[in-house]
């Protein structure tokens, strides 16, 4: 039996018209059109698009908050599908935009592989390059007899489980994954070659170029810090003896949520210290080191801080995982608003 | 200074009567090594066993790995003010026992001890599944206090290479190799028309299981200083640390450091090679301000055009890597940087705890992250009790068969940051 | 986890060692802590003066949080 295949294409490609369609609503046919044709051609015998999705650029933009990603969803479902196409979408902004957002939701939702396509400027580019595979085109439809092989093999590969290759190979955008492989030389010699370059001032290349890091903006400030309720936050990998949820003493991949309601200090007796990244003695021997919990109460009871939560909240920050971090945050944070936390002390080793 | 490495290569280890090398084959007598192990009154065990190449062998947990060398001519012992007096070395002859290993064994004092497959998936990773490993199982008195514990499993290993060495005497080398880097203005002098290069050498000295020691001296308290490139060949630096298995700079990588190597390699070629600027990486922020300053002052001092910089362990030391980086580069000397990566088992994340835009040149020495199935092997030497808690293991990671699911951050040196191995990262 | 606090408009103090690493992630308001195996009191003082220096940064770091930021601050001396 053939893989089953479903496309999705704006209102433009599949015939309808151009920016005066642009609010045509979403439908699904059980045929092949436009780009499609390309496409099975290029899939062979062996794959089959049973169904094209359509929607207009305009009704997409305007829909999202509206659920036309969860419409096209369960119209997509019904046919399941192996694998799922959107576009290309070449300079299109609004369409890149639509097929990053239905590729990322299908591959999510419906769990199966997908591949969009779109030029590098495409402002659906930045957006999802990171999160579903994105064959780079140029900036005009002229491409399409370059990009649909490149669309097809990829989605291929993926549903018959063959290894991806990098970007260079396979033509996709890169998406900041890191992915080991043994080079032809060691280290340290391709280090020398660099340094000699770099003098003469040679092109020289980076296995590793620096990430841009976003910035968030600083909250309001406290306006009263005696009243406020301010919970504790840790990534010194301080946890109860015995470390009940088995953090990691390195790279953690869980957080954990601690009663210290009535203690006057951090016992010895009561809590340990996991972390991998230093020496453990002084924190294992005093933990109010890393948990100020002794001056938190003092604080509170001379009416300084208003209250200090009844726990804590812990993880192990060496070698962890920024995303991972960022997830835990994600975890704890409606928590701490669900609580009234006015504020957070964050210690860090 | 001009050091002679004589390489004797030994392709088989074997127990004997007594110890020796012949036909390229190490005997050991295990019961006179182990007596000499066991001459440390805080150990109450100690048994030797041998793993080669291919074996279905597992080794854990790892402390130390130390290749046996030998001083033949010129002063001082291998491994000064450690297993001998304090005198300089560097200068001579040194014999070198090519492809065998003491591999220190024994149950953890932190998390930080990793896992050596001489065989299997993991054995593409680690550099210590090709050699010929003497492990000293080691088991220490009950209730050691841990930083005693450290140092009495890092004293075993040195003593066990230090008398194997002694077989090296009257071995004649399959190999000679001469380094030599003369003093600061001679040595300019040289290769004039070379551009002249150093390597900034960051010491692990984080504490407890992240120590290291340059003649004797814990590096957390040494200033940054100069050193002549073959002092390391005579195991000036020995490693007391197991910072992450991953990219601990074990003794052997010391006494082998491929920085320096590579550098020698290309010495009156393509490069003027000055000489190793040694700093730390310490816990406190004043430390690793004033030494970073210090590090870019002696690159300017001594008028290097590029150096290379490399850090061990990760985290908070990458800090450390981005200071020097951004200062040496104000002070007018480029800077190459080798390291090893942690962006998450997705691959998704930062790979670094800190950046900087200085930092444009990077070798990559891999993702420390990528898990792996480790299969069961037909023998542990040590035990595989403690791989839940290791670092790159995680409670349920282990099955009832033997084997195991692991990042390859518990494989000793599987991503050791100074570009020893031929593993490496791109972006997908 | 910080951004995310600061995200959810929860002010919040990053009370650590390294406070480069803090810079580069992008904390607001950061608090040097004494050093890593010891961010906050240093034991090798004795019992009492390490205390006094853990009260004095919590309460630098508390009062940081009504300290109105734009943009990151390494709060260095008692406010």
């Amino acid at each position: 039996m053939s893989k089953k295949i479903v496309h999705y294409i704006n209102q433009f490609f599949a015939g309808i018209g151009g920016e005066e369609k642009a609010d045509t609503a979403p439908e699904i046919q059980e045929k092949v059109i436009g780009p499609g044709l390309a496409f099975q051609k290029e899939f062979g015998e062996d794959y089959e698009i049973v169904a094209t999705v359509i929607c207009g650029d305009n009704y997409f933009g305007s829909n999202i908050e509206k659920g036309v990603v969860g419409e096209l969803l369960e119209m997509i479902k019904k046919y399941e599908p192996d694998g799922f196409i959107a576009g290309p979408a070449f300079n299109a902004g609004r369409y890149g935009v639509a097929c990053g957002t239905i590729a990322k939701a299908v591959q999510n939702e419906l769990g199966i592989p997908v591949v969009t396509g779109m030029y590098v400027e495409n402002p659906g580019a930045d957006m999802f390059k990171k999160d579903v595979y994105t064959i780079e085109t140029k900036d005009s439809s002229a491409d399409m007899r370059n990009s649909v092989p490149k669309m097809a093999a990829l989605l291929k590969k993926q549903i018959e489980g063959q290894e991806v290759f990098g970007p260079a190979e396979e033509g996709y955008m890169e998406r900041g994954i890191r992915v080991n492989y043994f080079h032809e030389r060691r280290g340290s010699e391709r280090a020398v070659e660099l340094i000699v370059k770099k003098i003469k001032g040679e092109e020289v290349y980076t296995d590793y170029p620096m990430p841009i890091v976003d910035r968030v903006a600083p909250a309001p400030p406290l306006k009263d810090l005696s009243t406020a309720k301010i919970a504790l936050i840790t990534s010194g990998g301080v946890v109860p003896q015995g470390n009940p949820d088995h953090i990691e003493s390195s790279s953690a991949t869980k957080w954990g949520k601690y009663s210290i309601a009535g203690m006057d200090h951090a016992d010895k007796a009561d809590f340990m210290t996991v972390h991998g990244g230093y020496d453990r003695a002084f924190i294992t021997e005093d933990p109010d080191l890393c948990i100020p919990i002794d001056a938190l109460r003092k604080l509170e009871k001379e009416g300084k801080i208003g209250k200090l939560m009844d726990y804590f909240i812990t993880t192990t920050g060496t070698g962890t995982a920024t995303n991972n971090a960022k997830r835990f945050a994600e975890e704890y944070v409606p928590m701490l608003k669900e609580d009234g936390v006015d504020a957070v002390l964050l210690v860090s080793t | 200074m001009k050091l002679e490495l004589g390489k004797v290569h030994v392709k088989d280890v074997q127990f004997g009567d007594c110890t020796k090398i012949e036909n390229g084959v190490l005997y050991v007598n295990a019961k006179e090594l182990e007596a000499e192990v066991l001459s440390d009154d805080r150990l109450i065990g100690c048994h030797i066993e041998l793993a080669r190449p291919g074996e279905s062998v597992r080794i854990t947990p790892v402390k130390d790995v130390i290749e046996p060398r030998l001083k033949i001519e010129g002063q001082g012992c291998v491994f000064p003010g450690v297993m001998g007096k304090v005198a300089e070395v560097g200068s001579g002859v040194t014999y070198c026992m090519d492809g065998a290993c003491v591999v220190t064994v024994g149950k953890i004092v932190g998390f930080q001890e990793g896992v050596i497959d001489m065989t299997g998936p993991a054995a593409e990773y680690c550099p210590f599944s090709q050699t010929q490993n003497v492990c000293v199982v080691i088991e220490p008195k009950d209730g050691l206090e841990t930083h005693v514990y450290e140092s009495a499993g890092r004293m075993a290993g040195l003593k066990a290479a230090t008398y194997l060495a002694k077989a090296l005497a009257d071995q004649t080398p399959d190999e000679t190799v001469t380094y030599e880097t003369k003093p600061l203005l001679e040595q300019v002098a040289q290769y004039p028309d070379l551009p002249k290069v150093g390597y900034i050498h960051m010491l692990q000295s984080q504490g407890l299981l992240h120590d290291t020691y340059y003649y004797g001296v814990d590096a957390k308290q040494i200033v940054p200083t100069l050193m002549y490139p073959t002092e390391i060949f005579d195991g000036a630096i020995v490693s007391g640390n197991c910072v992450a298995p991953c990219d601990k700079v074990t003794t052997y990588h010391h006494e082998h450091n491929p920085v320096i190597e590579d550098l020698f390699a290309q010495h009156g070629k393509t490069l003027n090679f000055m000489g190793v600027i040694l700093t730390n990486e310490n816990v406190f922020l004043m430390d690793k301000e004033r030494h970073s300053d210090m590090t870019a002052k002696l690159c300017e001092y001594i008028g290097l055009d590029g150096a290379l910089l490399t850090e061990e362990g990760y985290g908070n030391p990458d800090t450390d890597l981005m200071m020097n980086c951004k200062k040496v580069t104000k002070r007018g000397t480029k800077v190459v940087i080798i390291t090893d990566e942690f962006p998450g088992r997705d691959g998704k994340s930062y790979s670094l705890a800190d950046l900087c835009d200085e930092a444009d040149t990077m070798i990559s020495c891999g993702n420390g992250n990528i898990v792996i199935h480790f299969p069961a092997m037909d023998h542990v030497i040590g035990m595989q009790d403690y791989v839940e808690m290791q670092i790159g293991g995680w409670v349920g990671c282990k099955y009832d068969d033997g084997s195991f699911d692991a990042e390859i951050q518990i494989i000793i040196a599987s991503t050791i940051a100074n570009g020893f191995n031929k593993l490496t990262a791109r972006g997908y | 986890m910080v951004k995310e606090i600061d995200r959810a408009g929860i002010p919040v103090t990053h009370i650590c060692t390294v406070v480069p690493i803090s810079l580069t992630i992008g904390a607001n308001r950061i608090v040097p802590a004494v050093g890593i195996p010891y961010p906050l009191g240093d034991p090798t003082l004795g019992e009492k003066k390490s205390y006094e220096i853990r009260e004095n940064l919590v309460m630098r770091g508390l009062k940081a949080l009504t300290v109105p930021v734009e943009e990151q601050t390494v709060f260095e001396e008692d406010i």
